[in-house]
């Protein structure tokens, strides 16, 4: 059952092969094997599941047509799920239990989802390894040695080890497409402002954005039609109609103009990835894409401004975790300022707390115009860049991550080194541009991702780019060894 | 930035950073402002910053209530409360 496609499992439920329980069960024992091992879960909730499964599966008997009735997913523990605990991979929220639902969540419980548990991430979604989770690493299903990138890494490796079908996610500088390329699923961190944060506990407002991490670019359309909606309750939501993802999965490739940046295949990049990358430009080629070398001038920059923006908006967002409304409290508190600090400090981990203290000292007196102001600019700079690029290219193509994945601890002591693992996915959330990664290759039995970026709302174009290309090659049902 | 800039730092965040790692918090935060370093050089006369990736602006919504009454389900999950109210150390004598 864990082999097939969402689409596939959904004509099996309709046709009574098997039931939601069943496929829910079965899924279950899965994480129940494997996960001791891989802790890609934070927590399952198997009764509440089971029970959804039993309600779907009534309603399938009685001809309900909702779209995801039946189907297991798995939700990253940043979206908030009322009655289920949501701690963004921080012993700060170790105990929270919100009292909503995200609107996301809200979205596939309505469409008939079953919701398998809440997978793990590094805290607050700050990292690209999921070394920084309160509740441990995850492993890579790949390499067990090795990361599985971050910051939505459970959300890859569950995929990745088919423990769930498909897993919400979320992307502020890469943490969609990152993990998903060092697991070999397929993931897609939409344009912004497309998928509501609303419930999405934030991390930097005018970047984070919710996506979807399936094994096909054809489930990451069928989930990405349910996730995207237009909700009065989130402010940045762009009240857009959401298109049929899947009905335009078969467009023809001939004749997409394909832009690939010489900027992304810098000395940095490993040379199996860049070969990996190459031999899928190739693929694009016989398919009749016209490939054209662009330049996106100030790629180095985009770290740099990120690390301005994305700590600055960091600060200002982790403020709300006070130690009074919720979230973890300190023992004693001599005082209220007592109270907060010591709530914090014991709470956030160390790079949380760097990211905090980075953004405060940017916009601390004296400083804002060197550092927000400038960042700010540079960010229009990188965003410009594309726009120039899109006059001549309907998607832009490249790696998503520079090498594939890597063991524990190997960048753990440099905070930057660790930084330039998104050195190619951090534009398109500075651009606010649909980003995705999909497998293309494997180096030493490591998955390499192909990153697709397309334009504002121009999901589906990428989706149709990326479904032709899992057409024509079998990277993205390649599984990890000891999976079965 | 010295260790002593740190706990300025720190102390405007409200987090209490102790003294054994402050040096070390220090140095990895010099490392981050290393990289971001890189912005200074480039030119930016002119350039209108960027703050939201559409150039979108606020949208606003008719003033009416649309949440009923969740005061309780809220304090639930506070760590401690009295009469309806969050609870904190005394803050005026």
């Amino acid at each position: 059952m864990h082999q097939l496609t969402i689409t596939e499992q959904i004509k099996k439920l309709k046709d009574k092969t098997f039931s939601s329980v069943e496929l829910t069960q079965h899924y279950l024992a899965r994480i129940k094997k494997y996960d001791s091992e891989l802790n890609s879960f934070i927590s399952v909730t198997e009764d509440a599941a089971l029970e959804q499964a039993q309600s779907a599966d009534q309603a399938l008997a009685a001809g309900d047509e909702t779209p995801l009735l039946g189907i297991p997913i798995a939700h990253k523990d940043i979206f908030c799920t009322d009655g289920t605990p949501t701690t963004c991979g921080s012993k700060m929220l170790e105990n929270f239990v919100p009292p909503y639902d995200a609107t996301v969540v809200e979205n596939y419980r309505r469409a008939g989802a079953v919701m398998l548990g809440k997978t793990n991430m590094d805290e607050f979604a700050m990292g690209s390894s999921n070394e920084t989770s309160f509740f441990g690493p995850v492993r890579n299903p790949w390499a067990k040695d090795c990361v599985p990138g971050g910051s939505s890494g459970g959300s890859a490796a569950a995929v990745a080890a088919l423990l769930t079908p498909a897993a919400t996610a979320t992307d502020t500088g890469g943490s969609i497409r990152q993990p998903a390329a060092l697991c070999g699923v397929t993931g897609i961190k939409p344009t912004y402002g497309r998928v509501s944060r609303w419930g999405m506990i934030a991390f930097a407002s005018s970047l984070d954005q919710g996506g979807i991490i399936a094994r096909t670019a054809e489930d990451a359309a069928l989930m990405l039609n349910t996730m995207a909606s237009v909700d009065p309750k989130d402010s940045t939501n762009i009240p857009k109609d959401v298109p049929d993802y899947s009905a335009s999965l078969n467009n023809r490739v001939n004749g997409m103009r394909i832009g690939v940046p010489k900027e992304y295949f810098s000395d940095g990049l490993h040379p199996g990835t860049a070969s990996a990358v190459q031999e899928a430009i190739g693929t694009y080629e016989k398919l009749g894409a016209k490939i054209s070398e662009i330049s996106l001038p100030n790629t180095s920059l985009a770290v740099p401004a990120y690390y301005v923006i994305a700590p600055a908006e960091c600060s200002a967002n982790l403020s709300r975790f006070d130690g009074v409304r919720y979230g973890h409290r300190c023992e004693n508190p001599k005082n209220l300022e007592d109270l907060y600090k010591r709530s914090r400090g014991e709470g956030f981990g160390e790079e949380v707390k760097r990211r905090i203290l980075v953004g405060t000292y940017a916009l601390s007196a004296g400083y804002y115009d060197a550092y927000y102001h400038k960042a700010q600019q540079v960010r229009r700079l990188i965003k410009n860049d594309f726009d120039a690029a899109f006059e001549g290219v309907d998607i832009v193509l490249g790696p998503t991550a520079p090498s594939p994945a890597f063991a524990f601890g190997a960048k753990g002591a440099d905070p930057v080194a660790m930084y330039l693992e998104d050195i190619f996915t951090i534009a398109a959330n500075l651009a606010g541009l649909p980003g995705m990664s999909i497998p293309c290759g494997l180096v030493d039995d490591k998955p390499v991702g192909l990153q697709l970026i397309g334009k504002h709302f121009d999901e589906a174009r990428i989706l149709n780019a990326a479904h032709c290309f899992q057409r024509e090659t079998d990277f993205h049902s390649l599984t990890p060894k000891d999976i079965n | 930035m010295e260790p002593s800039d740190i706990q300025n730092i720190a102390h405007l965040a409200r987090i209490d950073i102790n003294a054994s790692v402050a040096e070390e918090t220090a140095t990895s935060i010099n490392d981050v402002l290393k990289l971001v370093d890189q912005l200074k050089s480039v030119d930016t006369e002119g350039v209108t910053p960027m703050a939201h990736p559409l150039d979108a602006i606020q949208r606003l919504r008719a003033d009416e209530v649309s949440e009923h009454d969740v005061r309780d389900k809220f304090l639930g999950i506070a760590p401690e409360t009295e009469d309806g109210l969050y609870l904190v150390p005394k803050v005026i004598d």
